[in-house]
C-alpha cells in the first residue's frame, strides 16, 4: 500500500491532517480524503477531476458520506500535496472533519423541486460562504430543507433551516374549489359562505394551499423555520424551534451568528451546542437569539 | 351535466396512479379543441391535492371542483 521514499510528511500531525479533511483510515499511512460539498451540488467537471484523482492516487472508488460529501479513500500520505493540486486545478477543495463547521446540507430546493418554499442552494452557499470550517468546540452541523416535506432533515442538525410561507388569501381569485382545504394537514382551513377561513394558531407555515392552489387565490412570503440543538450522533436528539418563521434573510444570519457565539462561550471543548444548551438553558440561548432577532 | 357548465368530454383517472393520472388528464385534454370543457373524474387524496394545480400549470383553466360524495371528485376544466 504505501511507497517507501515519498514520506515528506513522515511525522504527520494527524490533528492538522484532520482539520484538512484527511481521514486516517485502518489501513497504515493511507487516508480517506474529505471533499468540500455544498449543499451536494458537484458539477460534471468537478465529478470526472474526482474520479481521475481516485483512479491515479486512491484505489478506483468514492465513498458518498451521509452528508452529501464525497470522500477519495486509499490516498498515500506522501501524495497528499500531488492529490491536492490536481483536486484544486478541477475546482475541487478539500473538505474538513474535527471541531468546526462542516459540510452544509440542502435539499435542491425551489430552484428544481415543485415543493421547494425557498432557494436551498443558495443559501447554503452563503451559509458555507460564511462559516465553513469555523473553529468551534465541537464539530457543528447546518442542514438547509425547502419545505416541510423535509427531505434534508433539519432538526438532525444543530441548526436546521426549513423553508416555509406565510400565507393569505385572496377572494376574488378564489373559485371555492376546496383543494386547499384538502392539502393542508393541519385543519386550519375551512369554509365558511363564500370565503376560506384561516386558523392561524393551526397553520404550521408549510405553503400547501399556495402550491395546490389551481386559481392563485394563495399567495406566500417565503421564509425560514430554525431549528436549533439537533444530533443524530451517539447522542440523538431533535432540534426544536424557538420561534415562529423569519422572512427577512439578515435576521436570520443575526440569529445563526448569536447562536454560533452562545456555542463558543457555553460550550466546553468537545461538548455539542445540544449538551451545551442542555446545561446552560434554553431560555439563555433563546434569550440570545432574540436580542440578534430584533437587532438592527 | 354539473353546475352551470357544458361539459364536452369526461375520463376517469381513478383506475391509475401517479404520475399517470396527470398523464391521463392530459392526454384526454389534448384531444378537446381550446375552449372545449372536460370533467376528470378523480379519487379523493393525493390526486385531489395535486392534479388540479399540476392541470393549471398547463395554461388550462379550473372552473370548479365538484364532490361526487362517493370519494370520487370531478375537476371541471376549460382546454386553454
Amino acid at each position: 500500500m504505501y511507497r517507501e521514499g515519498e514520506f515528506r510528511v513522515a511525522e504527520a500531525d494527524y490533528k492538522a491532517l484532520k482539520s484538512g479533511g484527511f481521514m486516517r483510515q485502518k489501513q497504515k499511512d493511507n487516508f480517506s480524503m474529505r471533499l468540500k460539498a455544498v449543499g451536494g451540488n458537484f458539477t460534471a467537471e468537478q465529478l470526472v477531476t474526482i474520479a481521475n484523482v481516485s483512479e491515479k492516487y486512491g484505489d478506483g472508488h468514492v465513498h458518498l458520506t451521509s452528508r452529501q460529501g464525497i470522500e477519495i479513500p486509499f490516498i498515500k500520505l506522501g501524495d497528499i500535496d500531488a492529490v491536492k493540486s490536481a483536486l484544486e486545478a478541477g475546482g475541487v477543495s478539500v473538505g474538513v472533519c474535527g471541531p468546526r463547521v462542516r459540510t452544509v446540507t440542502a435539499c435542491q430546493g425551489n430552484a428544481i423541486c415543485p415543493s421547494g418554499c425557498i432557494d436551498t442552494s443558495t443559501l447554503a452557499r452563503e451559509i458555507s460562504e460564511r462559516y465553513f470550517g469555523r473553529e468551534l468546540p465541537h464539530k457543528f452541523k447546518f442542514g438547509v430543507t425547502g419545505c416541510q416535506n423535509n427531505c434534508l432533515k433539519a432538526e438532525e442538525n444543530d441548526i436546521g433551516v426549513k423553508g416555509g410561507y406565510r400565507v393569505r388569501w385572496e377572494k376574488e381569485a378564489c373559485i371555492l374549489c376546496g383543494v386547499c382545504i384538502k392539502a393542508c394537514r393541519t385543519k386550519a382551513l375551512s369554509l365558511s359562505g363564500d370565503r376560506i377561513d384561516l386558523d392561524g394558531t393551526k397553520c404550521s407555515d408549510c405553503g400547501r394551499c399556495v402550491k395546490s392552489c389551481p386559481t392563485e387565490a394563495w399567495k406566500g412570503e417565503s421564509g425560514y423555520i430554525l431549528s436549533f440543538g439537533g444530533t443524530f450522533g451517539n447522542l440523538i436528539a431533535k432540534g426544536n424551534e424557538l420561534f415562529p418563521i423569519i422572512e427577512d434573510k439578515e435576521a436570520l444570519f443575526r440569529i445563526t451568528d448569536a447562536a454560533l457565539d452562545f456555542f463558543s462561550e457555553h460550550a466546553r471543548p468537545g461538548e455539542r451546542f445540544r449538551v451545551a444548551i442542555d446545561r446552560d438553558g434554553w431560555d439563555t440561548l433563546k434569550t440570545s437569539l432574540e436580542r440578534a432577532l430584533h437587532a438592527r | 351535466m354539473p353546475g352551470d357548465c357544458v361539459v364536452d368530454q369526461t375520463v376517469d383517472i381513478t383506475d391509475v396512479v401517479c404520475p399517470v393520472t396527470f398523464v391521463k388528464a392530459k392526454v384526454a385534454l389534448e384531444e378537446l379543441d381550446d375552449g372545449q370543457v372536460l370533467s376528470i373524474r378523480m379519487n379523493d387524496g393525493e390526486p385531489v391535492r395535486n392534479v388540479p394545480r399540476s392541470i393549471r400549470d398547463e395554461g388550462h383553466e379550473i372552473l370548479k371542483l365538484i364532490d361526487n360524495g362517493d370519494s370520487t371528485f370531478s375537476l371541471i376544466v376549460r382546454k386553454g
